[in-house]
């Protein structure tokens, strides 16, 4: 199959701003050609994929995953993490170092890329840590870990407490061209309750989160970021006072991007309902005043893109008191019909939708992936935009099942995923 | 629970008040069945109170002792559940230092389970002695102005209350610094003091809550000598209130911290060992009213 001919499909590729009917060749894992009437006759040897009208479009790039390998494998591993992104459309994914041990030399960054190799269906990159040991302290050898392939450094969900220590990180890292990404949320404002102060919280008598926590850190690294002249990215931002404070950092100039992840826009507290831990993140979900400013925010820009922030748990960690169950949910599997979500509701165009989950996350991190283009590499994803169906976590590929959006209506179903030149997830039979 | 449901549940417990002062303390609609008082959290009296209520209705009443058990041998909440479980058990009372662990495991388990406290969250059958008490005293609720004082911030007597004193239309005060309320104390349906001396005005009955030290991580009031000075029920405060005022305590007490031994113990305003006593009535209520939903006897369970 050294060939795939992409044919009645609509290109759609958010970097070029591309969106017409057309056909795509693929040669040898690259995008040979693409537009529309490509083809006066189709190659004889190539597999042909009759799109149907559906739209095609860059493979997605997850800019923010768990992998929990090594050291949790009975959570998931990269085996069932890169069935459950393929089966997503999601053809890279950068994973969080927050590993046991965790990602914090160059070895361990080598390790990732082995074992994505090994396992070789989609591209999984990595984040090297920012303080050894993910222990807020010492620095780690970021310029080695850079060189050996990590594409940006953070201390994953651990936020780095220490003004000093960020100062030195976006110091240094500026050195080698590389991001620091920070879970911004004030360390001692934050309560390992997991839900957002407010009359729910008080209700249920779960010490809450403020808002503030998120702001209050992100102000703080603001500063840092103009005294150091480093380049910052916030994860997951949550609050209306943090897409604030991006807002208006950006306005100054400052060399600031940031993500959200689905759940803050799609979700609100009230889903923790009943003490509902499927429903605990980290940073929690927020008041219906914030999830609107999320979504403003990535109408309007200030929001840079959109990760899934796959945090697989196994039952145990999740079949617990809320204050003791641990923090997070999967993502890859519905990161792109959440996504789409916002095109349905009008909030973003689709090109823009889409843009925030391919080209926008891998330009942010200098990858060569995320656009459709002649001699790009081959990472493709067919989708059916309109096509409704309900979130399933038994049909889940992840290793673990802990999604709060199971039952979901959602429109966007994937079709097919193509990773480097191959079809490594087909479901148009289904 | 609607208003009519509370007022039947008190004026059951009070045929039990009656029962508990008369020579003969034996009734028998738990005969036969078997209680566990499972305490994840040490406490004397309402456990105490519990297995009393529990005995004195014929039940076979065993006491776990969860400090020493198999949780501390790593085994989970559910496990335990499961376990206990498997002994058919007909009611679990059931205790628990993180909010929502009662309701967790009341899903896993196919017997009447009540919750005797669970974290910060809620704990009914105290409402619902307090509710009986000031009835008994009053005569009525409704209309009545109650002051909840001190730490409402951990405490879920406080938030019990509230829900309760609400809905059979009394009017609740709450007064605290402001670091010992929850940020969003404003939307329970309650008016807000943090001078006791203004907040005290005028209220029927004076609910003061312990200081739940053991529950606090890092400073929320600076010292107990100006918590007391500001915060302590004594004399003087007291005398701010209604004449007829009546002092109420969950218990334990913290005297010279929440409140002054002088009113502490004046038998004529202070209710605090009614509370005690009507504890053992509610919670024998409580029980009895649960029992009517349990399987027949004769007839075992599936």
């Amino acid at each position: 199959m050294s060939r795939i001919a992409f044919t009645n499909v609509r290109l759609v590729d958010p970097a070029s701003g591309r969106d017409e009917t057309g056909e795509l060749l693929v040669v040898k894992g690259e995008i040979a050609d693409l537009g529309p009437k490509l083809f006066d006759r189709i190659p004889d040897d190539a597999f042909v994929i009759d799109g149907k009208g559906a739209v095609l479009s860059p493979a997605l790039v997850d800019m923010r995953v768990q992998l929990r390998e090594p050291g949790e494998e009975h959570k998931e591993n990269f085996e069932t993490a890169s069935h459950a992104a393929a089966a997503g459309g999601v053809g890279t994914m950068v994973a969080l170092p927050n590993t046991r041990p965790p990602v914090d030399e160059p070895s361990l960054v080598e390790f990732v890329e082995r074992r994505a190799k090994a396992v070789g269906l989609v591209d999984i990159r990595t984040y090297g840590a920012v303080t050894k040991g993910v222990a807020g302290k010492e620095l780690t050898e970021i310029g080695l870990m850079a060189a050996a392939g990590a594409v940006g450094f953070t201390d994953g969900t651990q936020t780095i407490a220490s003004a000093l220590v960020m100062r030195r990180a976006l110091s240094y890292a500026k050195t080698f061209g590389q991001v620091i990404l920070n879970h911004a949320e004030e360390p001692a404002l934050t309560s390992d309750a997991g839900m957002n102060e407010g009359e729910i919280a008080t209700r249920l008598g779960l010490p809450g989160i403020p808002a503030a926590a998120e702001a209050i850190m992100l102000d703080r690294d603001m500063r840092l970021v103009e005294l150091t002249g480093g380049r910052y990215h916030a994860a997951h931002i949550s609050t209306r006072a943090g897409v604030e404070v991006i807002r208006a950092a950006k306005k100054r100039g400052l060399s600031v991007t940031c993500d959200t992840a689905p759940a803050y826009f799609a979700l609100n507290e009230t889903a923790v309902g009943d003490y509902r831990t499927f429903a605990k993140l980290s940073p929690p979900l927020r008041s219906e005043d914030d999830r609107r400013a999320v979504v403003e925010g990535l109408t309007d820009g200030t929001i840079d893109a959109i990760a899934s922030d796959h945090a697989p748990h196994d039952q145990d960690s999740k079949r617990l008191p809320f204050a003791q169950a641990a923090s997070g949910i999967l993502g890859l599997e519905t990161l792109l019909p959440l996504t789409l979500e916002l095109f349905h509701n009008n909030h973003l165009k689709l090109q823009l939708a889409l843009q925030k989950i391919t080209s926008a996350p891998a330009a942010l991190l200098g990858l060569e992936t995320g656009r459709m283009a002649k001699g790009r590499r081959a990472d493709l994803v067919l989708f059916d935009p309109e096509r409704p169906y309900r979130i399933d976590v038994d049909s889940f590929r992840s290793k673990s099942k802990n999604s709060p959006f199971d039952g979901r209506p959602v429109e966007g179903k994937v079709l097919v995923t193509v990773t480097s030149g191959r079809v490594v997830h087909d479901a148009r039979g289904s | 629970m609607a208003p009519d449901e509370i007022v039947g549940l008190l004026d059951l417990a009070e045929t039990y008040v009656d029962l508990n002062r008369g020579a003969d303390k034996k009734a028998s609609v738990l005969r036969g069945r078997t209680q566990i008082n499972l305490f994840f959290e040490p406490s004397t009296r309402t456990q105490m109170s519990f297995e009393l209520a529990g005995k004195r209705l014929g039940a076979d009443v065993l006491n776990m002792a969860v400090a020493s058990s198999s949780t501390k041998k790593g085994e989970t909440l559910i496990d335990t559940a499961m376990t206990l479980n498997a002994m058919h058990p007909d009611v679990l009372i059931v205790r628990h230092h993180d909010s929502g662990a009662v309701k967790l495991l009341s899903e896993k388990v196919n017997c009447s389970v009540i919750n005797a406290g669970d974290g910060t969250h809620e704990h009914p059958t105290q409402a619902l002695l307090d509710a009986l008490t000031i009835r008994r005293t009053k005569g009525k609720i409704g209309g009545l102005l109650v002051a909840i004082c001190g730490d409402v911030l951990h405490s879920r007597v406080a938030r019990s209350n509230i829900h309760l004193l609400n809905s059979l239309g009394a009017r609740v005060r709450l007064i605290a610094p402001p670091t010992l309320l929850p940020s969003a104390a404003d939307r329970l349906g309650v008016e807000i003091f943090t001078d006791m001396k203004k907040g005290l005005i005028g209220c029927d009955i004076v609910m003061m809550l312990r200081l739940q030290t053991e529950r606090m991580q890092g400073s929320f009031v600076p010292s107990i000598r100006e918590y007391f000075h500001f915060f302590g029920l004594d004399r003087q405060k007291l005398a701010l209130a209604k004449p007829d005022a009546f002092i109420m305590h969950p218990g334990p007490m913290n005297r010279g911290v929440e409140i002054d031994s002088e009113v502490a113990d004046d038998i004529d305003r202070s209710l605090i060992r009614q509370q005690v006593e009507m504890g053992v009535a509610v919670r024998m209520a409580c029980l009895d009213v649960l029992s009517r939903n349990l399987p027949e006897a004769g007839r075992n369970a599936p």
